[in-house]
């Protein structure tokens, strides 16, 4: 018996039970659209913070104190062992070619009746152009700043617009940092971005200023030490050798050529690294609670297969009393369950598509994620869901093909 | 064409053992129409079904067409009983979904030996034997927009299609009016002598055994000899 005949009375009998059909197909729909939708929405969301953290820059390293203890709990503890020294030390080593010490902390700042609670970042002038700065308006802090430890203040772009409503004439203003005056000497362009990486979201006064001004308020350690010392590599393949010329800098520096060091190094590529398998650990963890609804929509063939079988016994034993062998009647039976899938696959992955579309257009916290439909999504859905099909459409198309014709003719 | 020697089945049902035939012996020659007869209980649908390699006997042998078909698994089974016997059934049992032309093509589709034939070749034959039962211009229909005799002679034209050496008709005419049964009736025995097709047709009715040319009785799971005096010349055994 050809596929075609086999085709054509499964749509033949599929159509014949049209809600029943339905029914079962929406069950693969529903399991196929949520692996689309969600493995396109994780890999959006990859791709998303992927270049977040490349359009920081892929040849940073950052220094900061405490240690990544093995096995225990890892944990980086500010005991402020990092100096401006060792900063300074660090801009002589080959390949460094911006040094930027940041302390970092939050702070209440006020404008007449406006207040915010937001980052602030106390760095040199170098990380502009470390972190690729742009000014919509004044200037960034300067090394005159640095010296005379001014309290003078740039703002991010959304800072900016939540105190004084837009950008513009925001320069020579004062806002107050924890009751402290600050003259606002520069306005940061947007740069975009969500959560604790939103650039445009903090205020930078000169690290000096920081140190000293800020220190007492209970909120920001004193003396001259260091949050972290951010360090730009002139290419990204020099961050490796880089990373190991900056470990035996410090080392040497701290005494810690012998133990445990006292300060941790990571570069931009480990975040990225991270972050890349946390994503995908929590794409294939999405996938696979999608995984399961397909699953389930496969027990529902079974289910309407074993109904179907039962409800054709007559039948089948009249196309076993005019010839069809064993294997006739399960492959009628298995490409019934097939196309069942199949049909279910296909409508399920349009779904899917949409929903990830949909999710695209709207902007979740702030920041849109594009969803990333791939091809082979496409393919693992729909062939899974055929699989499906041929699995769970085996046992009642195996319990077709064992009818005996007596039995089988004499069931009514 | 038909020879069974000494055929038992034993059905076993839990522990006990039913018998329903118990040694039946008897020949059926080319192109002859026989009736089996009998009362319900006396073995008929069970002599029925081993003829029709539905089901195997528990001993004996039945030579179809000169084949021992008593030690057959079940896919050489179906493939006999697809190209040697055609089916007809008291119920019709027509698909319903399908057009009466997809019914009689149905055993086509169940060649062993796929011959090549194309679907077009297909259409052809069954038309041919449709328009011999008189209902070429039905093709279309579906089983449920016909008459009972109609649906019967789209069965009876399905059990032709393959060119069978015998048809077995179980009840023909137990779901039929007497008017139309008779018509029913009328066609196989025509077929019976145009084509020289051997008949075998399993019925209570009196009236419809006497119209062919034998009667086989049955009680009991044995051949009945008193019943008819034709039956010496089957050499039927009496232990």
């Amino acid at each position: 018996m050809k596929i075609y005949q086999n085709l054509l009375e499964a749509l033949e009998s599929l159509n014949a039970n049209k809600l029943r059909s339905a029914l079962t197909v929406l069950g693969i729909v529903i399991g196929v659209a949520a692996v689309i939708a969600l493995l396109s929405i994780g890999r959006g969301a990859t791709a998303n913070i992927t270049n977040q953290i490349e359009s920081i820059g892929t040849n940073l390293i950052y220094v900061s104190p405490g240690a990544v203890r093995q096995g225990g709990v890892s944990g980086q503890t500010s005991f402020g062992n990092l100096t401006m020294a060792d900063a300074n030390a660090l801009a002589t080593l080959p390949n460094v070619v911006a040094v930027a010490p940041e302390n970092d902390g939050r702070a209440q700042l006020a404008y007449l009746g406006q207040n915010t609670n937001t980052r602030l970042l106390g760095t040199t002038p170098s990380y502009q152009q470390l972190r690729s700065i742009e000014m919509s308006d004044g200037s960034f802090i300067s090394d005159s700043n640095m010296i005379t430890r001014s309290s003078v203040i740039v703002l991010g772009a959304t800072i900016a617009q939540d105190l004084f409503g837009g950008t513009s004439g925001v320069v020579g203003q004062n806002v107050r940092v924890n009751g402290q005056p600050y003259r606002v000497i520069g306005v940061m362009a947007p740069k975009g971005g969500t959560g604790f990486l939103n650039q445009d979201q903090q205020v930078i006064v000169p690290l000096t200023t920081m140190q000293t001004r800020l220190a007492g308020s209970g909120f920001f350690r004193g003396a001259n030490t260091i949050n972290t010392i951010n360090i730009q590599m002139d290419n990204a393949k020099d961050v490796t050798q880089g990373k190991a010329d900056i470990t035996a800098a410090i080392r040497e520096r701290h005494n810690t050529t012998q133990g445990t060091d006292d300060f941790t190094v990571t570069s931009q590529q480990d975040a990225l690294s991270t972050i890349n398998s946390v994503t995908n650990t929590l794409s294939i963890f999405l996938g696979g609670i999608a995984g399961i609804s397909l699953l389930v929509g496969g027990i529902g063939i079974m289910n309407i297969m074993l109904t179907t079988v039962t409800e054709r016994t007559h039948e089948i034993g009249l196309r076993k009393a005019i010839g069809a062998r064993r294997r006739d009647i399960m492959m009628q039976f298995l490409v019934e369950s097939i196309v069942l899938s199949f049909l279910g696959g296909v409508i399920g992955v349009a779904v899917g598509w949409s929903i990830a579309r949909l999710i695209g257009r709207v902007s979740l916290g702030g920041s849109a994620i594009t969803p990333v439909v791939s091809l082979d999504s496409i393919l693992l859905a729909t062939l899974f869901s055929m699989a499906i099909g041929l699995f769970f459409g085996i046992y009642p198309a195996t319990r077709a093909a064992r009818l005996q014709p007596v039995e089988a003719l004499r069931y009514e | 064409m038909i020879d069974v020697k000494d055929l038992t089945k034993i059905y076993r049902l839990g522990s006990v053992e039913v018998p329903a035939l118990c040694g039946v012996t008897f020949h059926i020659d080319i192109g002859e129409a026989v009736a089996i007869m009998g009362q319900s209980g006396s073995g008929k649908s069970t002599l029925m079904n081993i003829l029709g390699c539905l089901d195997l006997p528990t001993s004996g042998q039945y030579f179809l067409d000169g084949e021992d078909v008593s030690k057959k698994n079940d896919d050489q089974l179906a493939a006999i009983r697809n190209k040697k016997i055609g089916f007809v059934f008291q119920q019709f049992n027509l698909l319903p979904r399908a057009t009466v032309l997809r019914n009689v093509e149905l055993p086509l589709q169940y060649l062993t030996n796929g011959d090549g034939r194309l679907r077009k070749e297909h259409h052809e034959q069954a038309m041919v034997i449709l328009e011999a039962v008189g209902l070429g211009d039905r093709i279309k229909h579906r089983p449920t927009e016909l008459s009972g005799g109609q649906q019967q002679r789209v069965a009876i034209a399905r059990a032709l299609v393959n060119e069978p050496a015998i048809i077995l008709a179980d009840e023909p005419t137990g779901n039929l009016d007497s008017h139309t049964g008779a018509e029913i009736m009328q066609l196989l025995l025509k077929l019976n002598q145009d084509r020289n097709l051997t008949l075998v047709i399993v019925t209570h009715d009196p009236s419809i055994a006497a119209q062919t040319q034998r009667i086989i009785h049955l009680r009991d799971g044995l051949i009945d000899e008193g019943f008819q005096p034709v039956q010496q010349a089957a050499g039927g055994s009496q232990p």
